[in-house]
């Protein structure tokens, strides 16, 4: 049941992400959508990721974006400042991407019909449960099997800071 | 009904209501305790010592006259100060204040003091924090005004910049403890060395308690680290354009993210509710004598330092806070290490 | 309980929509955007697969597909940020040079 409310804020809000015009209100509907994601997140007994989903997405990434939309200050994206129209209905290549999308909902769901595992209950046993949502075992998984991606994360996040400081920094006024 | 659903509907409403009225104490601590720095009286006429003067602020913001700046945008000037108080107030669901406890047997199974009891409840106090950042964003850019829009980038920058010593000073705790409930955090901080030395992390963690004080007054926006609501430098910063009741809440989500840094440092540093006179379940008097303290020397730091500018807040920061919290990480990982704490 | 099939539409659909709006809109941040509903999408997938196979791997992954998340919008606002500078425009058809 629970499934059904966050599944539903879900959709509605990333339909409000792509179909507003003021940006800002893309990004607010987008961290409405990771509020909700974060909800499913908790129904499937992953508590420390929803929280973790709520501390980098929403609360630092978006807070990015944020940043990024007010300090450009362009506000409405259009073909000419007396465009009035709605950002949904302009391209054609648009339309044609509308389509894939739901051509691409269509299929998983003809495939997941035919397949034989999908009508298995999500939550298994009560002890499943127990082990699945630990942060020490996540903890244990990340340090052992995954160490190498751990390792190499961290570079690419070096690396992503020092890119986005050289991109964004205003040319020395030498000229 | 079932007593223990009754109980926990008590504890909620209990919860809210204290810190609605913690918000209005602290509106007299200030101003009674500034008064005392300062050398002179304070509020003295409304009430005894002044003691409903809360409620004469109150009074007066509500009769203001609610103003909206006509180019402001209407939805995000309005639900500004909600997220603001929102996430304050979320905040303290995560925060437990008292043992199990069955109400003199009034219920079958005892409860828990405390909204919830989350086994990830330090990551939620950081969560928060992290949203209540929304708040003041929105509220600087809906205010379509310079002195708004400057206060609230500089003020948010200075939130996140702080974040990162927060979550280390935490994390430090959270390796001397061994797990991520507060409950958990502070039932490790039971007992005592020595029959009288209580067992508190302030005495295994001094430094980590200073940068999570430090961090925490640079998260709240108060001084020293309030240059970005400094009145003689930007006006009001972020709630410039904001008046009567909107401000009030702005105001009161302030005081109630102190009260709420304040109680997680009285959890995660001062031993919560384990005290030597009062029985466990009432150890929520423990915390409130504790987070009283804090908050007093919340108020001292407050009227005592000059305020600290805004490029040298943000290296103090940056420079010298952050590699200060991951030293304190890596010597108190070590010495969990070596000592099998 | 839900169906994993359940959560494997609502992934798809999610999917579905963030692929959309990285075809219609015009404004580079929106796309941004897009881009991360789609991440948040498989994010979905790989939490409840985890948790029908009882492992944590799935939370484990997907904290590094949010790290990635991360580094990946930070490197591409820094990149909107410059090309707003040169142009002054947010719309993906304005920068066409190498078009022939």
């Amino acid at each position: 049941m629970l499934f059904y409310v966050f599944g539903g804020l879900a959709i509605v809000s990333a339909l409000g992400v792509i179909g507003q015009r003021n940006p800002i209100y893309s990004v607010l509907a987008l961290v409405l959508m990771f509020a909700s994601l974060a909800g499913l997140y908790v129904v499937l007994d992953a508590p420390f990721t929803a929280v973790t989903q709520i501390i980098i997405y929403a609360g630092a990434i978006m807070v990015l974006f944020l940043f990024v939309v007010m300090l450009l200050n362009n506000p409405l994206e259009g073909h000419s400042p007396y465009d009035r129209s709605h950002p949904l209905r302009r391209t054609a290549a648009g339309r044609m991407g509308g389509v894939l999308a739901v051509m691409l909902v269509a299929e998983l769901a003809w495939g997941l019909s035919r397949m034989v595992g999908a009508g298995a209950p999500v939550a298994g046993d009560v002890a499943a449960g127990a082990v699945v949502s630990s942060v020490r075992e996540i903890g244990v998984k990340i340090f052992t099997d995954y160490r190498f991606a751990f390792e190499a994360t961290s570079i690419l996040i070096l690396v992503a800071m020092i890119g986005a400081v050289v991109l964004a920094r205003r040319e020395e006024a030498t000229r | 009904m079932d007593p223990t659903v009754i109980a926990h509907i008590g504890i909620i409403l209990v919860v809210f209501v204290s810190l609605l009225l913690s918000a209005a104490a602290m509106v007299w601590i200030e101003r009674k305790v500034a008064a005392v720095i300062q050398q002179r009286f304070g509020p003295t006429r409304t009430g005894f010592a002044g003691l409903l003067q809360p409620i004469a602020d109150v009074v007066k913001l509500f009769f203001k006259e609610e103003l909206r700046p006509r180019a402001a945008d209407p939805f995000l000037f309005n639900l500004a100060p909600v997220i603001a108080v929102a996430a304050a107030f979320v905040a303290f669901a995560a925060v437990p204040f008292g043992a199990e406890t069955t109400f003199f047997g009034l219920l079958d199974r005892p409860i828990a003091l405390g909204v919830s009891d989350m086994n990830v409840a330090v990551l939620v106090i950081f969560g928060t924090a992290s949203l209540g950042v929304y708040g003041i964003v929105l509220a600087g850019w809906a205010s379509n005004s310079k002195y708004s829009l400057l206060g609230a980038l500089r003020s948010s920058a200075q939130m996140i910049s702080y974040e990162l010593s927060y979550g280390m000073s935490l994390a430090s705790v959270v390796l001397l403890a061994g797990t991520l409930s507060l409950r958990g955090i502070v039932d490790a901080q039971a007992g005592t060395w020595l029959g009288f030395i209580p067992k508190w992390f302030l005495f295994l963690q001094p430094f980590g308690f200073a940068i999570y004080a430090i961090s925490g007054i640079a998260e709240t926006n108060r001084a020293p680290f309030d240059f970005p609501e400094a009145e003689q430098e930007l006006v009001a910063g972020y709630h410039t354009e904001y008046s009567s009741m909107r401000f009030g809440m702005f105001f009161m989500a302030e005081y109630i993210n102190m009260v709420t840094v304040s109680a997680v440092a009285t959890n995660l540093f001062l031993g919560g509710w384990h005290g030597p006179f009062l029985p466990e379940w009432l150890g929520g008097g423990w915390v409130l004598a504790k987070g009283l303290f804090l908050l007093f020397t919340y108020v001292w730091i407050r009227w005592t330092l000059p305020r600290y500018r805004y490029d040298q807040l943000m290296q103090f920061g940056w420079k010298f806070l952050l590699p200060a919290a991951t030293l304190n990480l890596l010597v108190t990982a070590a010495g969990v290490i070596y000592f099998g704490y | 309980m839900t169906p994993i099939g359940h959560y494997l539409i609502l992934s798809a659909i999610l999917f579905a929509i963030g692929t959309a709006g990285v075809f219609f809109r015009r404004n580079l941040i929106t796309i941004l955007l897009s881009i991360e509903i789609m991440l948040n999408a498989v994010n979905l997938t790989f939490v409840a697969f985890g948790r029908q196979i009882g492992a944590v791997d799935g939370q484990v992954i997907v904290f590094f597909v949010m790290t990635v998340a991360a580094a990946e919008a930070a490197v591409g606002l820094a990149i909107v940020i410059a090309l707003f500078r040169h142009r002054e425009s947010l719309n993906p058809e304005a920068f066409t040079s190498l078009k022939w």
